[in-house]
């Protein structure tokens, strides 16, 4: 067993208003860039430490929790989960 | 009628509230805390506003996996009456008693002000001496009131009369202006406006009708307000 990180990204379901994303783009990123970025999303990411057998079990593990105790709302938002390595 | 007031950690209406049924309109209430059983067979159940474990996370969502939320549901799905205002709308969104979302307002900042709704459905336990149409001038204070729910959904809710009121301009980007719906009974009634800041004519200052919010809500129970 060792110890895995995992990321969990919550983020809009495309099509949801972002108005912190679009004022990020509209009033900062656009004023002072002239570059070709186009959308800007805003999201949250909880990071797990959690024990487990193996880095995608770690990961499916996570996955369950945030389904089971409804850590993303599904009528508004979608998460990836991602593993990144073992807790140093 | 006896009513309960569920105290949540971080609950902040819960004494204007009990205030309200209690000492205005005469219901027996008694508060719970969250972590306790509802028990005794309420008349109706009030969820009151606040910031429930500050919201993180999201408003409501970890309220909703509190211990009396079985109770709750038992109670809701048993026919009695639950209202659900402001942090309590969002806690009954996010334990999927209400459908929808709350989310941080069009404008990210928090709103505290007066504003006026409309009654769209006045057969709930909470509208019923209530008309379709009426204006309600009534306050709101939140920062994630934002109703969301995507089209096909609402226009099942529009089919089975679940929008309950409609905010009479645009105050935060509400879907369909929606500021209250109730499940597909009607006995769970969640709003983001707080009547219980609008019952008395000593802080309604155009004695306005939200006072029958709670009027309809004994009318339910057979008492004359």
């Amino acid at each position: 067993m060792s110890r895995y990180v995992v990321r969990v990204v919550i983020a809009n379901k495309p099509g949801m208003r972002d108005p912190e994303g679009e004022t990020i783009l509209s009033d900062l990123v656009l004023r002072s860039a002239k570059s070709g970025i186009s959308h800007i999303g805003t999201a949250k990411m909880l990071i797990f430490h959690i024990e487990s057998e193996s880095e995608q079990a770690a990961a499916d593990q996570v996955r369950r929790i945030c389904d089971d105790l409804r850590i993303y709302n599904p009528a508004v938002s979608q998460i990836s989960v991602d593993p990144a390595g073992t807790v140093d | 009628m006896k009513a309960v007031v569920v105290v949540f950690p971080g609950s902040n209406c819960d004494r204007d509230t009990y205030h309200v049924l209690q000492d205005v309109y005469g219901f027996e209430t008694r508060y719970v805390w969250h972590k306790d059983r509802l028990s005794g067979d309420p008349d109706a159940v009030i969820l009151p506003g606040g910031f429930s474990y500050g919201d993180r996370l999201r408003a409501g969502v970890i309220a909703a996996h509190s211990p009396v939320i079985d109770d709750i549901r038992g109670a809701a799905g048993s026919g009695v009456p639950v209202l659900g205002v402001c942090n309590g709308f969002q806690i009954l969104v996010e334990a999927g008693l209400l459908p929808g979302a709350l989310l941080h307002n069009e404008s990210l900042n928090f709103m505290c002000r007066w504003t006026g709704i409309i009654v769209e459905n006045a057969s709930t336990p909470f509208t019923s001496k209530l008309r379709q149409g009426q204006e309600i001038p009534i306050p709101v204070a939140n920062g994630q009131g934002r109703y969301h729910i995507d089209d096909e959904h609402l226009a099942e809710m529009e089919r089975n009369s679940q929008i309950v009121f409609r905010y009479k301009e645009r105050v935060n980007g509400s879907a369909g202006q929606i500021a209250g719906v109730c499940n597909r009974e009607g006995n769970v009634v969640g709003m983001m406006p707080h009547p219980e800041r609008a019952a008395e004519s000593a802080i309604n200052p155009d004695n306005g009708p939200a006072s029958l919010i709670f009027e309809s809500l004994l009318a339910h129970g057979g008492v004359a307000a």
